[in-house]
């Protein structure tokens, strides 16, 4: 049983120890899956490293007691924490693409952690690892043993993680969101697969994630985390279901649902940032209206296909083609928000390309509004529709360039597009848009490495309106956000969308927002539309067996934890 | 991977292609070969009878034709200097120079992957901090002066090694080589330091700065919680991963040591091609110098062919997928 009192986690710098986390309690017993939740910045991870011993450095701990059983895990020299890694304590992360060394093949990397905790002949390891292989699910685990990590797929690989976790029969596994870098139906295995080894093999997990509706499916014990300090902890269903802790109830009521559709994202402790505009962010609203003298612009899609010419394996033969969108025709009705929803590799972003014209597609017609949409080699440069088509990006962190100021940034598409000849005026336009997403107007002199992910992504949403587009794309503009922020942007989006008239397309893999955000829906499946029509009907009564599928994967709580909104 | 060998081959059939145009272009204009061949009293008449006879009044692309055939045919034409077949001239030369390449390159890697290691694994230590300093002197101060300075050290005030020359050599085949005598390894020692000491700096530094990206990443740190003993942590994970972009550089600073190889056999006198070349730019021996290039453009596609087969070998997602 792993027992935790009282830990504080340092981290020295010139002005003084911060604080990462402190007077944080925890008790796990085998068998039990604890989930640590919390957004970002909450300390849940530094609570994991505390633990099996790897904190980042300079971090170090500064009071409190891990005890795992007898053994006082402060107390060991570096040498017995190393042998108790692996061993008694194992660790799951989040990635699995890279959480595994491309250079070897998962038997040696099996049988290298086998025969360091237990002294055993190397066919013997070898025996242990494949009937792990195969116990966890992996098929003709004998062949498939000999593979590099990139020969699997992302959740066999995570499967493959979580054989290496668990190859030396630990008693505790830390498992920091070893789900959120995989597709729901991936996820629900994994998450079965963690419930069915805690069961079965009696192992305690500390499961550490942002996700609530995770938690909620297989946790029996919660602790909320907050600026490193822990807010409510106790059962699950007690927690999720009647919380007490008013942070508890913001961050449940941040996750969309599923089940229905509500007018607006609920916000947690902060307030509605995209309301408080003031008389600054007119100028620039003004303005963008100004430009609005065109009804709203829809889009058409026909027979759009997008083939991808496959690695050569010999001079002779033509290599094979992987066929990313396969005759994919739609139409985005004026002024209305178009869902665009599907796993990884089922062609959303390749589609989003195309659209921009950063791709040639190989077969197929596009028209925004009353003109046709050229393919990506004939698009001129100059051409109308790249100005009134904008995109947003998925990951605020790498989307805008971080030598430029925000002003920069900002009055770049006024100038590109010949809207604003004025510098001075441009910069004014730039503060009052600034407003409009709710940001204060000091801001334009800073650089992007300055802003929290949420704060970037509306300034790459300030980036796009300034555009004066008519039709906007955003590819997965919140998956790399919290639960609150997300609500944050989303709500901003909706906010712009419905005072300038814009088209949406939104592209995400989460159902719940989809259904928030859409008016119609796509659901797209290995470059193909599996079902596509009005959001309300399509998630009341979903016609294709794969959007039952995804619905039914999403993970929600049962719906008596949430208070009626 | 046949396939990928041979994409590689025809792209260096066309760099060996594009260095023989230089060669012969070089050959060609630069001063009248006539000229430098005959001397004033040979008389107009008999000039333009040579001309003739060498081909020289050809258009130039049966020329660079004929100048390639040749080549390939081993026919490297003959010195303006000593009047010996150039091809002759630089088989004499090629072992002393490889062999000082070889032996720079292994002191180079044999101390700078092990000091780039411990660099990274201990950045903020004292010996780590000194031999930073040491590399950095090592790489800021010319070859020539480090030449001259360990001449003068080892040579001349301690006596230890010779100053000059290869020493004692052996003949093997064709091969004149100084790796089997005792005389011949301390002949090779001061130079081979002179020629290695700025690879040593470059690869150790990019060994330190691989591994301490590598260090960071999350198969490291899977493979520290899993309590993978820290030595093959190192040494298997860590090591293997920074291999990729250091041999990427030193294959290109391999081709780099025996063209630039000109300063330290200079210095130490070292009967090897860069000297060669010196000798010739000194004479405008223009043939030597035309396949002195040629050469060491050889070497170079060589060493790349090599390094581009060593990345697949190292890893595997290079490897064409042929069960997937």
């Amino acid at each position: 049983m792993l027992t935790i009192k009282d830990l504080a986690v340092k981290f020295p710098s010139r002005f003084g120890d911060v604080t990462a986390i402190e007077d944080v309690d925890l008790t796990i017993k085998p068998g039990e899956i604890h989930g640590l939740v919390g957004e970002s910045g909450a300390g849940k991870s530094t609570v994991g490293a505390a633990v099996i011993g790897l904190i980042s450095t300079p971090g170090y701990i500064a009071n409190g007691e891990i005890t795992l059983d007898d053994t006082d895990l402060r107390a060991l020299t570096a040498e017995q924490a190393h042998a108790v890694r692996g061993d008694r304590i194992s660790m799951i992360f989040q990635d699995p693409q890279t959480s595994l060394n491309p250079l070897m093949t998962v038997e040696d990397q099996l049988i290298e952690t086998i025969q360091t905790h237990s002294d055993v002949s190397h066919s013997e390891a070898h025996k242990r690892a494949v009937d792990l292989l195969e116990e966890i699910g992996i098929k003709n685990a004998a062949e498939r043993i000999k593979s590099y990590p990139h020969q699997f797929s992302g959740g066999m690989r995570q499967r493959v993680v979580i054989a290496l976790a668990l190859c030396t029969d630990p008693e505790l596994i830390i498992a920091d969101e070893p789900t959120t870098a995989l597709d729901v139906a991936v996820q629900q295995q994994v998450l079965d697969l963690l419930r069915e080894l805690a069961d079965r093999r009696n192992i305690a997990f500390l499961l550490i994630t942002h996700d609530i509706g995770v938690i909620a499916q297989i946790a029996d014990r919660v602790t909320v985390m907050r600026n490193g300090k822990v807010m409510e902890s106790g059962e699950t269903e007690q927690v999720l279901g009647a919380p007490t802790h008013p942070y508890t109830v913001a961050l449940m009521d941040a996750v969309p649902p599923l089940d229905r559709k509500i007018a607006r994202f609920r916000l947690p402790v902060e307030n509605d940032i995209a309301a408080q505009t003031t008389a600054k962010g007119a100028d620039a609203q003004k303005w963008l209206l100004d430009g609005e003298q065109t009804p709203a612009t829809g889009l058409t899609v026909k027979n759009l296909t997008m083939r991808f010419r496959g690695t050569r394996t010999s001079l002779w033969q033509k290599p094979d083609h992987f066929t990313a969108l396969d005759d994919v025709s739609f139409a985005v009705r004026p002024g209305t928000i178009m869902g665009l929803v599907g796993e990884s590799g089922s062609g959303k972003s390749t589609l989003a390309k195309v659209l921009t014209g950063l791709l040639n597609p190989s077969d197929g017609t596009m028209t925004l509004g009353d003109a046709p949409l050229p393919p990506a080699k004939q698009r001129s440069r100059h051409h109308p529709s790249r100005r009134l088509m904008q995109m947003v990006f998925q990951d605020p962190y790498s989307s805008l360039n971080s030598r430029h100021k925000i002003g920069a940034i900002l009055s770049e598409p006024l100038w590109l597009y010949g809207l604003v000849t004025d510098a001075d005026e441009r910069r004014a336009l730039a503060i009052s848009m600034l407003d409009l997403v709710g940001m204060p107007a000091d801001v334009i002199d800073k650089y992007p490495h300055q802003f929290s992910g949420g704060q970037r992504q509306r300034i790459a949403v300030a980036r796009a309106i300034l555009a004066r587009p008519k039709f906007l794309i955003c590819d997965e503009p919140t998956s790399a956000l919290d639960v609150s922020i997300q609500a944050q942007v989303l709500n901003l989006l909706k906010d712009l969308q419905a005072t300038f008239g814009l088209t949406i397309l939104f592209i995400t893999h989460n159902m719940s927002v989809a259904r928030q955000m859409a008016d119609d829906m796509i659901v797209l499946r290995n470059g193909k539309i599996e079902e596509t029509g009005a959001s309300e009907t399509l998630f009341t009564t979903p016609k294709a067996p794969y959007t039952q599928t995804l619905l039914d994967l999403t993970p929600k709580m049962p719906s008596e934890w949430r208070r009626a909104g | 991977m046949v396939y990928f060998i041979i994409k590689r081959l025809i792209q260096s059939v066309f760099v060996m292609l594009a260095v023989a145009f230089l060669a012969f272009s070089l050959f060609r204009f630069v001063g009248d070969p006539i000229t430098q061949m005959t001397g004033v009293e040979t008389s107009v008449a008999d000039q333009e009878r040579l001309r003739e006879e060498l081909g020289l009044n050809d258009p130039f692309i049966t020329q660079f034709v004929r100048f390639t055939g040749d080549m390939l045919q081993g026919d490297f034409g003959f010195s303006y200097r000593t009047r010996q077949p150039v091809a002759e001239m630089i088989a004499d030369r090629i072992p002393a120079t490889l062999e000082l390449g070889i032996v720079a390159l292994l002191i180079s890697l044999v101390v700078g992957i092990p000091a780039g290691v411990y660099t990274a694994l201990r950045p903020r230590g004292v010996v780590s901090q000194t031999i930073l300093m040491t590399t950095l002197i090592g790489i800021s101060v010319p070859t020539f002066v480090i030449g001259i300075m360990l001449i003068f050290l080892f040579g001349v005030q301690l006596g230890w090694l010779p100053t000059f020359g290869r020493g004692g050599t052996v003949q093997i085949g064709g091969w004149e080589s100084s790796f089997f005598t005792v005389d011949g390894w301390r002949a090779l020692i001061l130079p081979a330091i002179t020629l290695g000491v700025y690879q040593l700096t470059l690869t150790m530094r990019l060994v330190r700065a691989e591994m301490m990206e590598v260090m960071r990443s999350d198969y490291i740190r899977f493979a520290t919680a899993r309590g993978v003993p820290m030595r093959r942590l190192y040494l298997k994970h860590a090591l293997a991963n920074t291999m990729v972009p250091v041999i990427t550089i030193i294959g290109l600073q391999f081709g780099g040591v025996i063209a630039f190889s000109i300063v330290t056999e200079s210095v130490f006198q070292w009967p090897g091609m860069g000297l060669l070349f010196l000798e010739s730019i000194r004479f405008v021996d223009i043939p030597v110098m035309g396949v002195y290039l040629v050469v060491i453009a050889f070497f170079f596609v060589l060493v790349n062919l090599i390094v581009d087969m060593l990345y697949v070998a190292i890893d595997p997602r290079l490897r064409v997928k042929d069960a997937a």
